[in-house]
């Protein structure tokens, strides 16, 4: 032990950070191998790297318009949620918070399910109706949330009792008009419910990239504040950091995250709240190094689900919203019967 | 760095917690605050800080920004987090991290560890420390701010007898050598006669009295305050002690109610 004995710590954690991040590209490369059209590996492999005349049309075609968009999307939502779950843990000072469990993804969906119902669409932009139900359901849902927490002093308990209470408002309200839709709409809200990269395309990929790349420059100024946090309101207070207005711009961008990410593939509640305990677990309570492995995290887990969803009925691909939990869980009971100390 | 209140006053909606208060206090100076529950002592504290709004002033000689020169330290309530010491102390320097932290705070952090006595415990993690070894990572959390003036909230509460005498031990210690003021709410008489020069008797939201140990330090005093009688000497090493011999007459004819 010795003066520099933080150094090494930290350096460790970048080490670990950094790993976790190559092991998440290497896991998405491996997605893009795997599908139903069960095509050639090398072929893919020149059609990702654009090498002319390599491979056939149509394997250029799947790999650039189904895969890598569905592939790129499972990380930018898998990092979003990551990301965002990390921050509502952090502001909220409680292990289980996350956009889901705050009601944000309930929200989502019965937005995306009333769209689905009236056949809402944009005219030319039919493509957009549903995510844009779903963004404005998933914003009112935070908003509501906010607004009375705002009545109680931004308080953390106000906000996860308000949260909890919204998801189950929202929850009642899909599942009522699921009630209400005919047997072949039925389907088709189920089918978004249960979270799907099927619905993928360079169009979620730009928008849900543009949100998490905005979120996370937004994030930044705050990260140390953040860190602060996680000694609680009055020591942070003490520290000069406005709480309450970080707690309400915070929590702000995290339904804006939410919001981008579950708007195109639909409700995906596990990864927001079990990548920020992987990442803590492995580098600790500094949100410059937990924020980033958090985003790494949930696209790790979000890439393992989408590989096991392709190999779980080969030829088929099952909504990746049912397989997050199974591939998840057990890597997190691992972590957590493996770790000695107490991390949150 | 001397410290003016002036004219001071707080409220929680209607309800007044302190008024007319005023003091001055010379830089260098250990200060203790001391009171019953409930009559004020943290929302002073806290106030002073500039964490809290207040009316009336608060000033420094220097013309100091309140929020940059004093520091607050609030009472430990068994902050359990799974941040490094080093974090912990680095959170004091908040104004100046960044992405990268700059040297000049890295080596502030790493001097403020061995002036505690903490550098073998950076890399633990503060929910792994004891009561007493939590205090000093916050006080070196403060310290590393280089306040002029330092608020401590119950400094001592929860440590055991060496722990306590080693924290004022260091604060009177910094105070000296860095001209700081400190100011500290304090329950233990006998602590507070040991590590101040001045005494601050806060009683119902206004200031009793103020002054030196010997000055304040009376029965009568202890009686007003806290409704006890007590007997007070002086120790060999020219220390108070204070013996409560029990409740004052007024108290004991009229015990405070209890609601069901």
């Amino acid at each position: 032990m010795g003066r520099d004995d933080y150094k090494s710590l930290t350096a460790r954690r970048f080490g670990l950070a950094l790993s976790g991040i190559a092991l998440v590209c290497a896991a998405a490369v491996a997605d893009l191998l795997i599908g139903p059209s069960f095509l050639n590996v090398f072929d893919v492999l020149a059609a990702l790297v654009g090498l002319d005349g390599a491979g056939d049309p149509m394997t250029i075609v799947i790999v650039h318009d189904i895969r890598l968009p569905m592939t790129l999307t499972g990380l930018i939502v898998g990092a979003s949620l990551g990301i965002g779950g990390a921050l509502m843990q952090t502001i909220l000072g409680n292990p289980l918070a996350s956009p889901y469990t705050l009601g944000f993804s309930a929200a989502a969906g019965l937005g995306a399910s009333i769209a689905i119902l009236t056949g809402f669409s944009l005219g030319a932009l039919s493509a957009f109706g549903v995510p844009l139900a779903a963004f404005i359901t998933a914003s009112l849902a935070a908003l509501l949330v906010l607004g009375l927490a705002w009545q109680r002093g931004m308080s953390a308990e106000v906000m996860v009792l308000a949260g909890i209470a919204t998801l189950f408002l929202f929850q009642s309200l899909q599942s009522l008009v699921q009630y209400m839709a005919a047997p072949e709409i039925l389907q088709e809200i189920v089918f978004w419910v249960f979270g799907s990269l099927l619905k993928a395309d360079w169009t979620s990929v730009k928008v849900s990239g543009s949100v998490l790349v905005l979120g996370a420059l937004l994030i930044i100024p705050d990260l140390w504040r953040l860190t602060a946090l996680r000694l609680g309101d009055a020591r942070a207070a003490s520290l000069g950091v406005k709480v309450k207005p970080l707690r309400l711009r915070i929590f702000a961008i995290v339904a804006l995250l939410t919001a981008g990410a579950v708007s195109f593939v639909g409700t995906i509640g596990f990864i927001g709240l079990v990548a920020p305990h992987i990442a803590r677990m492995l580098v600790g309570e500094d949100q410059r190094l937990l924020l980033p492995l958090s985003g790494a995290a949930g696209a790790g887990i979000m890439i393992g689900a989408s590989i096991a969803s392709k190999l779980i009925a080969p030829g088929a691909i099952v909504p990746i919203g049912i397989v997050t939990a199974i591939i998840g869980v057990p890597f997190l009971f691992g972590l957590i019967l493996k770790q000695r100390r107490a991390y949150w | 760095m001397t410290l003016f209140v002036k004219d001071f006053s707080l409220s929680y909606g209607r309800k007044e917690i302190l008024r007319n208060i005023s003091f001055t206090l010379p830089a260098g100076c250990c200060a203790a605050l001391i009171g019953p529950n409930g009559t004020g002592k943290s929302s002073l504290l806290r106030a002073v800080a500039g964490l809290q709004p207040h009316g009336g002033t608060v000033s420094l000689l220097s013309g100091a920004r309140q929020e940059e020169a004093i520091a607050y330290m609030p009472q430990d309530t068994g902050t359990a987090s799974a941040l490094t010491v080093l974090e912990v102390i680095l959170l004091g320097r908040l104004r100046s991290l960044g992405l990268r932290i700059a040297e000049k705070d890295r080596m502030a952090a790493l001097e403020a560890l061995a002036v505690f006595g903490l550098t073998d415990l950076q890399s633990r993690t503060l929910d792994h420390l004891s009561g007493g070894q939590r205090q000093l990572v916050f006080l070196a959390q403060a310290l590393v701010r280089a306040p002029d003036v330092l608020l401590l909230d119950e400094p001592t509460a929860a440590l055991d007898l060496r722990h306590q005498i080693l924290v004022l031990d260091i604060v009177q210690k910094h105070c000296r050598e860095h001209g700081i003021l400190a100011i500290a709410a304090m329950h233990d008489l006998g602590l507070a006669t040991r590590f101040a020069e001045q005494i601050i008797c806060l009683s119902d939201g206004s200031i009793l009295a103020t002054g030196t140990p010997e000055a304040v330090m009376t029965a009568s005093t202890i009686e007003t305050l806290y409704g006890v009688t007590a007997d007070i000497s002086r120790t060999a090493s020219g220390g108070f002690a204070i013996t409560p011999t029990g409740l004052a007459d007024a108290v004991i004819e009229q015990p405070e109610r209890v609601s069901a």
